[in-house]
């Protein structure tokens, strides 16, 4: 059995990821996210892997895009500002369907913006970012044991989907320290990485690349990506529900302000009010069946997050008319973070509106 | 009979789609014997960039990667330090390489990442149509500056197989031209010293080579043959700016 550690966040992304058995980092310095290439700097030489502190963050992109062209696990980490320039090395990896991990421990912004806990890089991430129209699975870690864990299955996904992957945490889930359990679980069945280059010795060539010019072939490309994306869809939702079954009031939140949620739900059940909490874990597929059945039950949602409004979008697509969504944000500053005993007063609310 | 020519069995037998007078299928040729001469083909991973010569794949017989525009040594940096047995290289263009690139060639450069880089300077952005590149020479008309380049303006066109030689992590750096027999036999001798250098293990290796493009010169293919001797070569002058011994 393994021990248990009282690790920060980040660095147990890190570990994560050489339990997953990555081996090649490529990244650039940005606060709130450093001691992830801090810890692999350390740790990759040892295991005869490498760490490359890239020029800048398309540098870092384009590094992963080569390494995971050759079939290696590879990953890399920024936040806002950095993943903004990696957008277009993530939309050529999603074109050209290679496998990757990419960590943002996000900021708030828009622009420079602050190192506060924030949410604000929500549609950014589950909607593209980069050129093309294409998803990618995004993963939502409220607790350095999940830092741990999602990063392992999102090394999976990447290569059963043969698509890059982001866990999209904050300064809360990248910076706080308390107990992980660093379990590697046996992986998923994974397909062999028959496309990858390698050298062609006396086989077929090999081509990775995302320009498809002949007549039909683009147009049949997109259509099988969107069949992937609707196969993760069904396949790749995972969502946490608390206290869900009789509630009259589903709250719903991802990342770190969904922890501050429920201790607020907690406290509202000792009132005897009848909430209850749901949390997805995948932001992309958004896991809309269970939210919709959650949310049919009580009729009322009540959306929390770190920005003035992104993911109570696909709450209100997810939902459509089963029940009434309302929204409470707080957008990133100093201090901005909500207690629970602020939202248990806009629990109070809202329940009072789903009682009327 | 003695068969004296050849194609060179790194590049299949298929016709490119490089307009006519161009010097990408010449530097093409070049590569491939290169790869030839050193028995590298089998595990050689090729780096496409943006520009005339995306199709890399379709003419050599090797397996590729496409790198987004300028970032190709970033994405062979990648590939090579995954995979150190391999050889790799990238062939990129001038406004690939010396403009939306310089970061990542500079830096992968000054790593001393062991890779070599093919840079055609043909003095355009060629597939996008002839607007003005880095290396666009002073007074050069193109369709983004129409009367022609302004050094106060536009700056001085940048001579990259130089600026290459002063960084420490290259190992190699020349430049070479296609305009004439004795010019391609020099760069036939160039480009295979530089691949060796990475044979050998010895680092970063960069052979620049001054290309003609008709189309967008406006010119017949002989005129823009010429005008590479002419205008071309006295200002990016010829020859190996560094070259590290063992
Ligand atoms: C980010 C980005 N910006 C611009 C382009 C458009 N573009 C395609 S090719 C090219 C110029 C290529 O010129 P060069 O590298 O000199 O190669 P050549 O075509 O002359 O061989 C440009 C600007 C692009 N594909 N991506
Ligand atoms: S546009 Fe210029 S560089 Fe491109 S193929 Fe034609 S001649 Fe060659």
């Amino acid at each position: 059995m393994s021990k248990r550690l009282f690790v920060k966040g980040n660095e147990a992304a890190a570990m994560g990821a050489v339990a997953a058995g990555c081996r090649y980092y490529f990244g650039y310095p940005i606060t709130p996210q450093s001691d992830i290439p801090e810890y692999l700097s350390r740790e990759l030489p040892k295991l005869n892997g490498e760490f490359i502190q890239a020029e800048s963050e398309i540098g870092a992109i384009n590094m992963l895009l080569g390494a995971s062209a050759t079939g290696v696990r590879a990953m890399t980490s920024s936040s806002s500002p950095g993943i903004s320039l990696k957008q277009e090395g993530i939309s050529y990896m999603a074109g050209a369907e290679l496998p990757g991990v990419i960590i943002n421990i996000s900021r708030s912004g828009p622009g420079l913006g602050g190192i506060d806990a924030s949410q604000s890089d929500y549609f950014q991430s589950v909607k593209g970012g980069g050129h093309g129209g294409y998803h990618i699975p995004v993963l939502a870690p409220n607790s350095v044991q999940e830092m741990y864990d999602l990063t392992l299955h999102a090394f999976d996904l990447a290569d059963l989907y043969r698509t890059p992957v982001m866990i999209l945490g904050d300064s809360v889930v990248g910076q706080m320290k308390e107990a992980l359990v660093p379990n590697p679980r046996p992986v998923r069945e994974l397909p062999e990485k028959g496309w990858a280059v390698r050298g062609k010795g006396s086989e077929e060539q090999r081509v990775v690349k995302s320009l498809f010019l002949g007549d039909g072939e683009l147009e049949a490309h997109n259509w099988r990506l969107h069949a992937k994306y609707q196969v993760m869809k069904e396949k790749e939702c995972i969502s946490e529900e608390f206290e869900t079954a009789d509630a009259k009031l589903i709250v719903t939140g991802f990342g770190s302000v969904s922890r501050i949620a429920q201790t607020a739900v907690a406290m509202a059940r000792e009132e005897g009010l009848k909430v209850g909490l749901f949390r997805p874990v995948t932001l992309f597929p958004f896991p809309e069946k269970a939210l919709a059945e959650a949310a049919g039950r009580a009729g009322r949602v009540l959306v929390i997050e770190l920005n003035t409004g992104q993911m109570v979008e696909d709450v209100r697509l997810s939902v459509g008319a089963a029940a009434q969504v309302s929204f409470y944000g707080r957008p990133p500053g100093a201090g901005s973070l909500p207690s629970p005993e602020e939202l248990l007063d806009v629990i109070r609310k809202n329940y009072d509106q789903a009682a009327k | 009979m003695q068969q004296v020519f050849k194609r060179p069995q790194s590049l299949k037998d298929v016709q490119t789609h490089f307009c006519p007078g161009c010097h990408h299928g010449t530097i093409h040729r070049l590569v491939a014997d290169a790869m030839d001469l050193h028995g590298v083909q089998e595990r050689t991973i090729g780096v496409a960039s943006v520009g005339c010569s995306v199709f890399l794949y379709g003419y050599f017989d090797i397996d590729v990667v496409e790198a987004p525009h300028g970032r190709a040594p970033a994405v062979a940096t990648g590939v090579k330090r995954a995979k150190p047995g391999n050889f790799v290289f990238t062939y990129q263009g001038d406004g690939d390489l010396a403009a939306i690139g310089t970061a990542e060639i500079i830096h992968a450069a000054n790593r001393g990442e062991d890779i070599t880089v093919i840079f055609v300077n043909n003095t355009t952005y060629g597939m996008t149509g002839g607007q003005m590149a880095p290396t666009t020479l002073v007074g050069q008309k193109t369709s983004t500056s129409p009367y022609g380049r302004d050094k106060s303006k536009d700056g001085s066109p940048i001579k990259m197989a130089e600026l290459m030689a002063q960084l420490g992590g290259v190992a190699y750096s020349a430049r070479v031209a296609v305009d004439s027999p004795k010019h391609v036999l020099e760069a036939k001798k160039v480009i295979r010293e530089a691949f060796g250098y990475q044979v050998q293990g010895k680092g970063f290796s960069f052979v620049e080579v001054l290309s003609a493009c008709p189309t967008n010169w406006g010119m017949n293919p002989l005129k823009a043959n010429a005008r590479v001797g002419e205008e071309m070569i006295p200002y990016f002058q010829l020859g190996v700016f560094k070259k590290e011994e063992a």
